[in-house]
């Protein structure tokens, strides 16, 4: 076993890119993701891959379209304003099926916004990461050590469905130092017949494309795009439940609220308050699975996020009103505290009737 | 007996043009073909198509390509050519997406001397679109957004392109050709020539300006076109090599024209 190490979120997350096979990275600067491109300017080199400082966020995600297109493990990573200038390129990306890893260490928004933690680009990355019928898989974190292993998961979920994935953090993972145990290097070279890398006079023009003149032709790419986001739907949710078993209120948290909430939970069973967590680890494809399993014994759910409430309807999608849900949350970069989850906990368990 | 002496290149598909009647899309494209068969590039090349008429270009060349994004082509190609340095990778687009809204991608590909071709089509219009002013449209050209003509005062200038790369210190070879003579048409082949040999030496950034015409949007028949061309953009973009490394970099511009 692999001895652990005290690493920045940031840091572990592109060491463990690197041993995951990223063969190339394209960047540009912006708090809180800086610490990621600069480890992989001083790593990559080393590594044989390719580290690219572009001149945009734009120009970092059309390189990123171009090395998915030319058959390279490929990423890049930025926050939330820097997302916003990457829309056009992984509509793109998802437009032309190429798999390719997108990280985005939120800060507060919108605008120049803040520099510090948020959640706020759920919507932006479960609903409108651009133009188009399409959505990406969205995975999130919620510790270091799982920033370094889901990045592995990351490129082989991109790989097995052609798709983008982004990688959903918020700055404070990003930021903040952990002992973590950094994953082996894993050979992944992934057969692509479709990139284009020269065709050498022995098989027919490839072509990374997304546009189709033709309407019914055009259909049915996103018929059989949907189509495989129904796969990813069947097979690709991911969540942690904690103390569901038996609770009456369940809190849906994801990232940094999830760490909030689970103390939060402890202190409310320390009050004998039967309240439970789930945290969807994917967030697209959305852990409606996990939350269909407790909704019949729920009294209440409640949403925690930094952000205004935007998860909560995805919540509320599922639950489908067979239960009452709530949201609390901080926006602007102030992270929610265990005792306001607790307090809130509390007055939902009053409401409903609980048994403390 | 019976000898061939002029066919079809054969990095061109079998699939006819669809440009319209008096367009030099097809010129520019049959150059560059040429090119690839002459240099046996075309087991290697990666080509790069853009956002406007030629969007399509994948459909004419057979070697493997990309389709990018409006103006993002130099961003997709410096990725392709850093991932496949052996491969040949050139970029083929107009001047809406070169000088306009790829103006970032364009200058910094350029100024990082990224080993990659650059074949820059300028008809002073945007074609696929209909006919709107161009960053390259003339001062007083009428088009559908600038229907009294360019006003310099509120439109601003055209956009000289390769004398502005040729300051820059990462391009090799910064060349403005024209398709509307003979002459010119070898002219503009040996310089496209000279753009693959440089990327197949290792030289850097080569961009080869090409003025062309748009008929269709100009409102003129293919020869009134050429003549337009001839009396009106080459005074304004005069032809000629801006910055070449292996001539220590002397700007020759052709005088004739």
């Amino acid at each position: 076993m692999a001895d652990k190490v005290l690493m920045k979120g940031n840091e572990a997350l592109a060491e463990a890119a690197l041993r995951a096979g990223c063969e190339a990275f394209f960047g540009y600067p912006i708090t809180p993701q800086t610490e990621l491109a600069a480890y992989m300017a001083k790593r990559m080199p080393k590594e044989g891959g390719v580290y690219l400082q572009a001149e945009s966020e734009i120009g970092a995600i059309n390189m990123v379209y171009g090395a998915a297109g030319a058959g390279a493990r490929c990423m890049t990573s930025t926050s939330s304003p820097g997302m916003s200038l990457k829309s056009e390129g992984i509509s793109y990306i998802a437009g032309a099926d190429l798999p390719a890893v997108i990280v985005n260490v939120m800060r507060g928004g919108p605008g120049l916004g803040g520099i510090q933690p948020s959640q706020a680009d759920y919507w932006q990355a479960t609903r409108a990461t651009g133009h188009g019928d399409f959505h990406p898989i969205v995975l999130a974190p919620s510790t270091v050590q799982e920033m370094a292993s889901s990045i592995h998961e990351a490129f082989e979920l991109a790989d097995e469905y052609r798709t983008p994935v982004i990688v959903l953090i918020d700055g404070m993972l990003g930021q903040m130092m952990e002992p973590v145990e950094l994953p082996e290097k894993k050979e992944t070279k992934k057969d692509k017949p479709w990139a284009v890398t020269g065709h050498g006079g022995k098989r027919a023009q490839n072509v990374i494309n997304s546009l189709n003149l033709d309407t019914p032709g055009l259909e049915r790419m996103n018929f059989e795009r949907f189509e495989r986001y129904e796969k990813i739907k069947e097979n690709e949710q991911q969540a942690e439940t904690y103390m569901t078993e038996d609770a009456d209120i369940i809190i849906v948290a994801f990232g940094a609220c999830a760490r909030v909430s689970r103390t939060a939970v402890d202190k409310a069973r320390e009050a004998g308050i039967k309240v439970g967590l789930i945290r969807p680890i994917t967030l697209v494809p959305f852990t409606s699975d996990a939350i269909e399993e407790v909704v019949d014994q729920a009294k209440a759910f409640l949403t925690v996020e930094m952000n205004m409430g935007q998860m909560v309807e995805d919540v509320c999608l599922v639950v489908a009103g067979r239960a009452p849900v709530e949201f609390f949350g901080h926006t602007g970069g102030i992270i929610p505290t265990p005792n306001e989850v607790l307090e809130q906990v509390e007055k939902l368990n009053a409401e409903k009737g609980g048994d403390a | 007996m019976a000898q061939t002496v002029f066919e079809r290149p054969k990095s061109l598909s079998d699939k006819p043009f669809t440009y319209c009647p008096g367009c030099t899309h097809g010129i520019a494209h049959r150059l560059i073909a040429e090119t690839l068969d002459e240099l046996d590039l075309a087991d290697r090349a990666i080509g790069i198509a853009p956002v406007g008429c030629s969007v399509l270009a994948y459909e004419f060349f057979n070697t493997d390509m990309l389709q990018a994004a409006h103006g993002r082509a130099p961003a997709v190609a410096t990725a392709v050519k850093r991932v496949h340095p052996d491969a040949i990778v050139f970029t083929y687009q107009g001047d809406g997406d070169l000088a306009s809204i790829g103006t970032a991608e364009t200058v910094h590909a350029a100024t990082r001397g990224e080993n990659i071709v650059v074949i820059f089509i300028n008809n002073a219009i945007y074609g696929m679109t209909g006919g709107q002013m161009a960053p390259t449209s003339l001062p007083g050209q009428i088009t559908q957004t600038s229907p009294t003509g360019r006003d310099v005062e509120t439109q601003g200038y055209p956009i000289r392109m390769v004398e502005m790369l040729s300051t820059l210190d990462g391009v090799a070879l910064a060349q403005r050709v024209s398709l509307d003579t003979p002459k010119h048409v070898r002219e503009a082949k040996r310089a496209i020539k000279k753009a693959f040999q440089n990327q197949i030496d290792g030289k850097g950034y080569s961009i080869i300006e090409v003025m062309s015409t748009c008929p269709t949007n100009w409102g003129l028949s293919g020869p009134g076109a050429i003549e337009w061309l001839q009396e009106n953009l080459l005074p304004y973009y005069p032809l000629g090599v801006y910055k070449d490394v292996s001539t220590n970099g002397d700007t020759v511009v052709e005088s004739e024209v």
